[in-house]
């Protein structure tokens, strides 16, 4: 009998502190052959759990591209995140997924991608960028604007130092003012103040915005103003989720679920929903 | 006497002397259901009968009504109780509401301060009816393994809806024990240890508290007879401490106060 | 699926009961407990409630246990063994439920059935016969009628009984569940007579349109002010959603030790204030209000839309139990009354 609510079983390869209480997994399949057979698409979530305390909802952040593992990034702050927090190198944990929508990265073949992105925000876009920057053949012009409240809190910074040397791509980070050390090379602004300067063009280009929900009530009003229409900017929703796969009733937005027609919501879509996230 | 429960409470709306008289209205059937006059001509639905059983104190901690602005109750004899243990636990302060009080005729009351309601609490009668003495004295007959096997029955039934927990003035608190997860102290499924647990809590938390209203008992859609529990533990905190709930806004929980002449040596 | 119809004594009753036990299947039926109605598992009809319009709670236990193993685990060092349920469900009737509750059942498949079906729910669903009984009476707190269902309604039940003036009952069987209950005892079952169901049944009266709620409801979101009116008296406790035969919403909890434990699903209500409370402290519905209107938004606007099934049966459980006198159907009736 099929049980939708077991999970994988994963094993923790590897352990990476991010930022202060920012932690990157790598998993790899317990069962070898589950992780050749895995597939999912970028924008897809997962519930990860720990064995006794319960599952946490975080978004796959590695590529589709890359096989045998998946990577999650999160932030410890709850029961499960915290007991995820003490898992070693070497631990099992669960893994139920991939769950939820994707981004249409198929219908942009051709066109600029804009990734804005704000502290622990970053994850669900690195998975598209990586995507992207792995079948970099398929669009034009790549622009990652990340920024964070303090140099501390920017996760994944080895890959915004590979990122920053490539020729394929502009990387624009940021701190908040206040947030820089004295070497720190980047941008002193918030992010939407930054967007502003960089104003990158908006013909022919997907923008995709995650972040908290105050940067993203400020970024919007500056991508409009660039020109940017609401089909063509994306974003993800976040909300307490316990089964992902639209049976438990908890995380519907009016009659969407965010596990199922979601997490990759349009801002056009977003707009015609009601304001309960 | 109904007329002067409405113009009481028109006379504190007209005069914006409070912005909500939390009040009983007529509901389903037989029954009465809490009414929240908000304009002077919504006091005209206000009554007062032997259906009004509720204890409506339960409202005056809710955000909801609290953001109304202040309120008027219309309290018999345990909201009066309750309000004045809520006011011993700092959850509401004198000046800060009009207690309408009613006597179980249903005659009004000036309750001008909580003193007021003390002196009419003191001329009460607060025992436990023959009928209430009976159901525990049966309880008490029972041997320990008879009252585990009574119980365990009993709270098998149990769904967790906490119905006992959202109807009772005393449970108050913004994060409930059982809303915290690290640790899970009590388990949220219905299940047979969760369920014993989350009643012997409860019971416990109430000791000393539970001001005898019944709406636990009343609200549990199971029938799972809740006021046994509290009754027993106050009859013991009265033993044990000489007090009772909710007979004065200032006296000490006796539960959490330490004396010297304790009979307990471990704090000595 | 052929409609048989038969008539069933009585006093057969008591020997169907044996039959049905004895074939291994257990018998859910409502029983008079501390003041209450409540299915609990009997042998016999003389078991059952005597005289109820309905429930206290409903028998959606059958189906949807209060408490479920979700699997099982063994921690053994850095390694885990997940472990299936072994025990399958046991084979159920659910004896005396009313055609509301009948046709609850398949609301709760709804939502257990799209996108992913849950076999767990599939394999207890199967194995659960469903024996209704009409309704002779009604109260005010029924409301059958309007959303789509009948006090003699046969939808959902595999069969339907008629109490007819003679005592007896007028047997509908509906379904090859049913087939296979009324052979177990074939002689207990003899030929239709030719009384009128509809003169048995109660008169329930059609309240509302479903319709033009719908198309009410629609225009109602925003407006904050009329649910915070409805909802002041709201308690926020779950005795609605716990009670209600259509309610279905869900909690994952892990119960164990350094050893192992295991994963189960419980009864949630998105009326408690934690359903929705993010880990980070954000609630986007933080008031009662809100959730409030989550619940008739979701059983009569986003359930419909989204599965095509009403998230209601009318059967009034949640207005009869709740501790605020929370009227539902007043409440839908308020909401037709608006423009």
């Amino acid at each position: 009998m099929e049980n939708i609510y077991k999970p994988y079983l994963m094993r923790i390869e590897k352990v990476t502190e991010e930022a202060p209480g920012v932690l990157t997994f790598k998993l790899v399949f317990v069962d070898e052959n589950e992780g050749r057979q895995f597939e999912f698409k970028a924008g897809q979530f997962g519930l990860y759990s720990v064995f006794g305390e319960g599952e946490s909802t975080f978004c796959i952040a590695s590529s589709p591209t890359r096989k045998g593992f998946i990577e999650c990034t999160f932030r410890q702050i709850g029961r499960v995140t915290s007991a995820l927090a003490r898992c070693e190198e070497g631990d099992t944990i669960g893994f139920r997924g991939p769950y939820g929508n994707v981004f249409p990265i198929e219908d942009w073949k051709g066109k600029n991608l804009l990734f804005i992105a704000g502290g622990i925000a970053l994850p669900p876009l690195r998975c598209v960028i990586w995507n992207a920057l792995d079948t970099r053949e398929n669009f034009k012009d790549v622009t990652i604007i990340y920024g964070a409240r303090a140099v501390a809190d920017l996760v994944y910074k080895r890959e915004l130092e590979e990122w920053g040397k490539r020729p394929d791509l502009k990387l624009i980070t940021t701190v908040d003012p206040g947030g820089e050390t004295p070497d720190w090379k980047g941008q002193v602004g918030f992010v939407p103040t930054v967007l502003e300067k960089a104003a990158p063009a908006s013909e022919n280009t997907i923008a995709l915005v995650c972040g908290p929900p105050i940067m993203i009530k400020l970024t919007l009003p500056v991508l409009a103003k660039l020109g940017f229409t609401p089909e063509n900017i994306f974003s993800t929703l976040e909300n307490r989720m316990k089964c992902g796969i639209g049976k438990c009733g908890r995380c519907n937005v009016g009659k969407l679920f965010v596990c199922k027609d979601g997490p990759v919501f349009t801002l056009a879509q977003l707009n015609s929903m009601p304001p309960e996230y | 006497m109904m007329d002067e429960l409405r113009k009481k409470a028109k006379e504190l709306l007209l005069a914006g002397a409070v912005k909500v008289v939390i009040g009983y209205g007529k509901g389903s059937g037989k029954k009465a259901r809490p009414l929240f006059a908000r304009r002077p001509e919504q006091a005209d639905k206000l009554i007062f009968d032997g259906s009004c059983q509720q204890n409506l104190a339960v409202y005056l901690t809710k955000p909801e009504l609290k953001a109304l602005g202040r309120p008027a109750i219309v309290a018999a004899l345990p909201a009066m109780r309750a309000i004045l243990q809520l006011a011993m636990e700092n959850q509401v302060a004198e000046g800060l509401l009009v207690v309408i009080g009613l006597s179980p005729e249903g005659k009004l009351i000036e309750l001008p301060d909580f003193k007021a309601m003390e002196d009419y609490l003191a001329g009460a009668a607060l025992e436990l009816t023959a009928e209430q003495k009976a159901k525990l004295e049966k309880i008490e007959k029972m041997s320990p393994e008879e009252r585990r096997q009574y119980w365990q029955d009993q709270f098998a039934k149990c769904i967790k809806c906490y119905a006992c927990r959202a109807a009772c003035p005393m449970c108050y608190c913004a994060s409930c024990l059982v809303e915290c997860n690290q640790p899970q102290w009590v388990p949220a499924p219905s299940h047979a240890i969760g369920n014993l647990q989350w009643h012997v809590i409860r019971a416990m938390h109430l000791a000393g508290r539970c001001v005898d209203c019944g709406d636990c008992e009343r609200a549990c859609p199971a029938g799972i007879p809740l006021s046994l529990l509290n009754q027993k533990l106050a009859a013991e905190v009265f033993k044990n401490f000489k007090a009772r709930a909710g007979l004065s806004a200032k006296q000490e929980y006796a539960l959490g106060v330490f004396k010297p002449e304790d009979k307990e040596n471990f704090i000595k | 699926m052929s409609l048989d119809i038969k008539l069933l004594k009585k006093e057969s009753l008591e020997q169907w009961f044996g039959k049905i036990s004895a074939s291994g299947r257990r018998i859910l039926a409502p029983v008079e407990r501390g003041g209450k109605v409540l299915f609990e598992e009997v042998s016999s009809p003389a078991e059952m409630a005597g005289d109820y319009i309905q429930t206290t709670l409903s028998a959606k236990s059958a189906v949807f246990p209060r408490c479920e193993e979700l699997f099982g685990y063994a921690l053994e060092g850095k390694e885990v063994k997940l472990e299936e349920r072994k025990k399958e469900p046991q084979p159920t009737v659910v004896f005396g439920c009313r055609p509301c509750d009948a046709a609850s059942f398949a609301i709760l498949n709804s939502v257990f059935s799209w996108d992913c079906p849950d076999e767990l729910f599939k394999q207890r669903l199967d194995k659960t016969a469903v024996v209704s009984i009409s309704c002779k009476k009604s109260d005010q707190y029924c409301f059958c009628a309007s959303v789509g269902g009948g006090p003699g309604d046969t939808k959902g039940s595999d069969v339907l009984l008629t109490e007819l003036g003679s005592g007896d009952y007028l047997a509908e069987v509906i379904t090859d569940k049913g087939k296979k209950l009324v052979a177990l005892a074939p002689e207990l079952f003899g030929a239709a007579p030719a009384e009128d169901k509809a003169k048995n049944l109660a008169k329930v009266p059609k309240e509302f349109d479903l319709k033009a709620l719908s198309e009410k409801l629609g225009r109602l979101f925003d407006n904050n002010e009329f649910w915070l009116e409805q909802s002041l008296g709201c308690l926020g406790c779950g005795a609605c959603a716990f009670a209600c035969p259509a309610c279905v919403c869900f909690d994952l909890q892990d119960e164990g030790n350094k050893k192992g434990g295991r994963r189960l699903r419980c009864w949630d209500s998105c009326g408690f204030a934690l359903f929705t409370l993010h880990a980070s402290g954000h609630n986007p519905r933080p008031a009662q209000s809100q959730r409030w209107r989550q619940r008739v938004m979701h059983k009569f606007g986003y359930l419909p839309d989204r599965l095509n099934y009403l998230g209601c049966v009318g059967c009034g459980r949640c207005s009869r139990l709740c501790p605020a006198d929370m009227n539902l159907l007043e409440h839908l009736k308020e909401i037709m009354n608006r423009d």
